[in-house]
């Protein structure tokens, strides 16, 4: 218990430090270095929390997309390194109220309840599939446990989520996609039903 | 106290028993791909340092390392310097959940798969920070090209791992491992293999796919301006990712894993040795698929 609150002061320091570092550092390809530190130690977080499944998702996800796209586009856009101290007091009120009600809510949540992530909590699903005497004994795993709940009770919603994936995907595509006319194409179809009879035409 | 102290000497040990071994093995990984190569151009390769040339990435580690570091006068110093030591850190975590024998891996954890996934999509990082951070064009470009197909490999390398998941139903390494006691998943999927070793070679920049170090327009890509022991860095951290890779690849599809398993001289041989072993039996793989591709 003792290691692991080193490790939560530790992580949590840490991931407060370099979001600080994201907004006051002058070159813009810093600040995307130390916000993958800061996904880092939120990953760490949820592998304290015993949520290992989600922690390498969040790795996966973010550092390995999101982040990778930010740093493409801020590297490819040349971004000069900005002057720092006419734009951060400019920025001020409106930060300070969304500040604001991010701690309340904050406040709120810690004021509430706050319950840990818990694998066992699988129990509460009196189920055929799910109320087995098995996983009750031995804790499930984490992947287990999520697939369990995915697939049976939340399975609308996964579908749901997918269909919603899927016509954001169709939309990038449509955006980005314009056909040219003025461009001289290849048709494969055609080179092949080219035959000795249909190539040559006798005019007269 | 004590306890504790036990337990960090007993991990870096651990790491030490599993980083060294990979280091030599990669040492001669070089050496073997350098004299496979001699022979494909009819000419003898290293054979002056030590019997063989056994030697040779030994005398070029050293020539390397004390070699003068060279820190270009217009480069992002911090970043350039960070940049190989994270590619190649990275190209080694990678290692701590693949398991060696019956119960010998340095960590078990259930998501293995996903971390080998999350660690290796790390490792673009390292390439585009050391392109970007030595200002100069023709490594800028180099890192683009090189991320770019690492980036989109690795998605192809995830659907095909998604595939072997089914079959074994867990993320855990050593639990595909044992699922595959009954039969090897390179027999049922076979393509799958193939496809795998191809996007293998995309992602770590080898022969058919060496576009992003392309040397006649990019000069040596994201390692241009590197000198000494960055270079060194980023070269082990190539050889090591590519021969991760394989290795991976016989996890996974294992077909020799569970050899060690069944034959019986095979089994009271320790499984990091086993490893090291079959490491240095790879390149012919991939001289094959390089000689029938370029």
């Amino acid at each position: 218990m003792f290691v692991e609150n080193i490790f939560f002061f530790f992580f949590s320091s840490l991931s407060i430090i370099f979001s600080f570092f994201v907004i006051i550092s002058k070159n813009p390809v810093h600040s995307i270095l130390s916000l993958i530190l800061v996904f880092f130690n939120a990953a760490s977080l949820l592998i304290i929390l015993g949520a290992e499944f989600l922690a390498m998702l969040f790795i996966i996800v973010y550092v390995g997309a999101v982040a990778v796209l930010f740093l493409f586009v801020i590297m490819m856009l040349n971004v000069k390194v900005t002057k720092l101290t006419s734009s951060i007091y400019r920025y001020l009120p409106i930060s300070f109220i969304f500040g604001s009600i991010f701690f309340f809510e904050f406040f709120m949540l810690f004021y509430l309840d706050l319950v840990s992530v818990n694998t066992n909590y699988l129990y509460l699903f009196e189920n055929n599939f799910v109320n087995e005497w098995s996983t009750s004994v031995v804790p499930v795993s984490n992947i287990v446990a999520l697939g369990q709940l995915l697939y049976t009770y939340f399975s609308y919603l996964f579908i749901l989520s997918g269909i919603i994936l899927l016509v954001s995907m169709l939309g990038a595509i449509s955006l980005t996609l314009h056909r040219r006319n003025d461009v001289k194409k290849q048709f494969i179809y055609k080179q092949i039903e080219r035959d000795f009879s249909s190539s040559i035409i006798w005019k007269h | 106290m004590v306890y504790y102290l036990i337990l960090i000497l007993n991990i870096v040990l651990k790491s030490l028993a599993l980083i060294v071994p990979l280091l030599i093995g990669v040492a001669y990984l070089t050496l073997l791909e350098r004299k496979v190569m001699a022979s494909m151009h009819q000419r003898r390769g290293p054979n002056v340092v030590g019997f063989f040339g056994m030697l040779q990435a030994f005398a070029d580690g050293l020539k390397l390392f004390v070699k003068e570091t060279i820190l270009p006068s217009s480069a992002n110093t911090l970043i350039f310097i960070l940049a190989p030591i994270i590619t190649f850190l990275i190209s080694l975590f990678v290692w701590a959940v693949i398991p060696f024998n019956d119960n010998s891996v340095f960590v078990d954890i259930n998501v293995g798969v996903l971390f080998i996934l999350a660690i290796s999509s790390l490792g673009v990082y390292g390439i585009i920070t050391s392109g970007w951070s030595s200002n100069s064009k023709w490594s800028f470009l180099g890192s683009l090209r090189s991320a770019a197909q690492m980036i989109s490999y690795e998605v192809s390398i995830g659907i095909i791992i998604l595939c072997v998941l089914l079959c074994s139903g867990s993320l855990n390494l050593s639990e595909i491992v044992e699922s595959q006691r009954k039969v090897w998943y390179i027999l049922p999927l076979f393509p799958l293999f193939i496809m795998f070793f191809i996007s293998g070679l995309a992602e770590t920049n080898r022969s058919p796919f060496d576009l992003p170090e392309a040397e006649a327009e990019l000069v040596s890509g994201y390692s241009t301006e590197y000198s000494a022991m960055g270079f060194a860095l980023f070269f082990l951290r190539r050889i090591c990712k590519y021969d991760f890779d394989v290795n991976y690849s016989y996890y996974i599809f294992s077909w020799w894993l569970v050899i060690a398993y069944g034959i019986y001289p095979f089994y009271f041989c320790p499984g990091l040795f086993l490893v090291r072993f079959k490491d240095n039996c790879n390149p012919f793989l991939i001289y094959l698929g390089k000689s029938s591709f370029s």
